[in-house]
């Protein structure tokens, strides 16, 4: 961003003063979360929603406009919709599912997002970030444990063994705040990790891309087109991608040499825009310039302090990996940590956060990294063949298969000690260590639920009915399909394979953590112990 | 696992080292280097062997000079 597009403030927020800034010595509180932008903001709600008192920090005092993050996946919207904010999103959002790729004046290759029916969520919504934010304060603001201070910017940070100390600046001055746990939400130029003196592991790319959305009255589907080379944008790429309100969001990859400053000067944006839309109407809302890093922090957890989101790892915008993989993220630590609050779990439990979604980090990584070696080759050889690719696409399947314009993001499935080994055999789309797939079930009054819906906020046991009268441990919640549940349409029992007697142990994060063709109240309660983390 | 077979597989092979050298008659060098470009693809794509191709990729290698060494 440059001056020459003042960032409008489309929320503004009022900064209040904490009595917290009054006390005489510094107050301690159990959670602290910092940056209310998406990850923040979900995990400071999850938090809230399982019981606990968390303080949200931001150093702005508003939502800023401009598209930024824009592709939310399913996982993302179930997430969300656990929250209490996916329904939002998908009414308001544009949902997709088509993706097309074209090569300089032609289409070679597109792509169908839906994996099937039976889901509550659509595979791929867009919507600006700035919605997603207002919804999540609008949740936020309903929960009386969850207080977010706004122009509260950390200048300091004290990360001992027994907790965090914290320095925070504020209007009225600076103040001191002491935590039990931190969350650092706080974006890819996170200061926090400055002040841990954590470094990265990965790549920066040279290659810049400019970024505009418009204002629009178009005819073209709610699709995603990605053009390699095409006319109007000579020798480069360009992705076009529609968000509600009539507004277009249009990338441009302008190269090594590109001055970014001047690529944002409207009549030089409006010149690029002219030739892509051909005589069309329209405004200019919104214009920046990036480079983008494949890279993530070696680790995520910094004794008491943990990052999740942006500040923890970086992808290209390619694939829709950000945002999404940060709020998998977010629901991961939430649940981990209210368990150890709770003295339910170890605390050597949150040490599966990094675990965990560094290894989805890596796998992001992995995507995002070989994407933008397709859309951005260096050097006459890797051009050669990006192009023989697209050349070929026109007429061999193979080749389609190579175009490489963002692999979309997909759920991560963990590979993780919390995981019970299968002992029996499954098919199905379920997967051990992925999320649950969803579907229609029918609930004990009769009425149409969605499985996620009604999958429990801790720990949840599914067991398909063969007469046995299941005793389920303290704080499980029970789906009994085939007794008081039902699977109208048979798609729960085709998802997961499921026969008469089958059991499945799903995580509060909706992740399958153990599964068997019998019950098993001693198998279940080993598996619920592996799955806190406790090791007897 | 298959490997890549490295003993003679055509049976008349200056048939088929003259087609691919024909392939390339008057072609720019630019088209050339996408005339192989798109074969290498395809028959890499027809052996659909990740180990082969890598082990091609390595023996296709040696011996030339890596110009960031050194």
């Amino acid at each position: 961003m440059t001056e020459l597009y003042k960032r409008a403030a489309v929320f503004q927020f009022e900064y209040r003063r904490s009595p917290d800034q009054d006390a005489a010595a510094p107050v301690r509180r159990p959670i602290v979360v910092v940056g209310a932008g998406p990850i923040g903001l979900a995990t400071a709600i999850d938090l809230a929603e399982r019981g606990n008192a968390v303080v949200l920090l931001d150093d702005a005092d508003r939502i800023g406009e401009g598209s930024r993050g824009l592709c939310y996946s399913k996982r993302a919207l179930e997430i969300l919709d656990r929250l209490g904010a996916g329904e939002q999103v998908v009414e308001k959002g544009v949902s997709w599912k088509l993706g097309k790729v074209f090569f300089r004046n032609d289409k070679v290759y597109e792509f169908d997002l839906l994996p099937e029916a039976g889901h509550k969520m659509p595979a791929f919504v867009n919507l600006q970030q700035f919605y997603l934010e207002q919804y999540l304060v609008e949740r936020a603001l309903d929960l009386d444990n969850l207080e977010i201070r706004w122009s509260n910017r950390v200048t300091g940070l004290d990360n001992r063994p027994d907790g965090v100390g914290l320095t925070i600046d504020t209007p009225d001055g600076p103040y001191v705040l002491e935590t039990d746990w931190l969350i650092a939400a706080d974006g890819a130029r996170s200061s926090l990790r400055d002040m841990v003196g954590a470094g990265f592991i990965g790549r920066t790319f040279e290659d810049q891309f400019l970024i505009a959305d418009i204002n629009m009255k178009a005819d073209f589907p709610p699709e995603r087109w990605f053009w390699f080379e095409p006319p109007f944008h000579g020798g480069q790429s360009a992705l076009l991608h529609r968000q509600p309100d009539d507004t277009w969001r249009i990338d441009f990859q302008i190269g090594i040499e590109a001055d970014a400053r001047k690529e944002q000067e409207p009549e030089r944006v409006r010149a690029r825009l002219d030739r892509m839309l051909e005589g069309r109407d329209y405004s200019l809302v919104w214009v920046s310039v990036y480079k983008f890093q494949c890279r993530r922090m070696e680790n995520f957890r910094h004794g008491r302090v943990f990052f999740a989101g942006d500040s923890a790892h970086q992808v290209s915008p390619f694939g829709a990996r950000g945002a999404n993989s940060g709020l998998e993220d977010a629901e991961n630590i939430a649940w981990k940590l209210d368990l150890v609050l709770k003295g339910e779990a170890p605390e050597s439990l949150l040490d599966t956060y990094h675990l965990e979604r560094s290894a989805a980090a890596d796998m992001n990584i992995g995507h995002s990294t070989r994407s933008t070696d397709f859309i951005s080759p260096k050097g006459p050889a890797a051009i050669g063949y990006r192009n023989a690719v697209l050349d070929l696409s026109r007429r061999f399947d193979f080749a389609r298969r190579m175009v490489n314009s963002g692999r979309l993001s997909t759920p991560a499935t963990y590979e993780t000690p919390l995981s019970t080994p299968d002992a029996d055999t499954f098919a199905g789309a379920a997967r051990l260590g992925a999320p649950l797939p969803d579907a229609p079930l029918r609930n004990v009054d009769g009425f149409d639920v969605w499985l996620l819906e009604a999958l429990g906020d801790d720990f949840t046991l599914i067991v398909f009915a063969d007469g046995a009268a299941p005793a389920v441990p303290d704080g499980v919640t029970l789906l009994d399909i085939g007794a008081g549940w039902s699977d109208p349409k048979g798609m729960l029992a085709e998802r997961l394979d499921a026969t008469p007697g089958a059991t499945y142990l799903v995580r509060p994060d909706q992740h399958l953590a153990a599964r068997w063709r019998h019950y098993d109240p001693a198998l279940v309660a080993a598996a619920l112990d592996r799955a806190k983390g406790i090791v007897k | 696992m298959s490997r890549l077979l490295t003993q003679s597989r055509f049976a008349n092979p200056d048939e088929a080292f003259v087609a691919i050298v024909d392939a390339h008659r008057d072609l720019a060098p630019e088209a050339s280097a996408a005339l192989d470009a798109r074969l290498v693809l395809l028959l890499a794509n027809h052996i659909g062997d990740i180990a082969v191709l890598k082990e091609a990729l390595a023996a296709a290698r040696e011996g030339l000079a890596d110009s960031r060494a050194g």
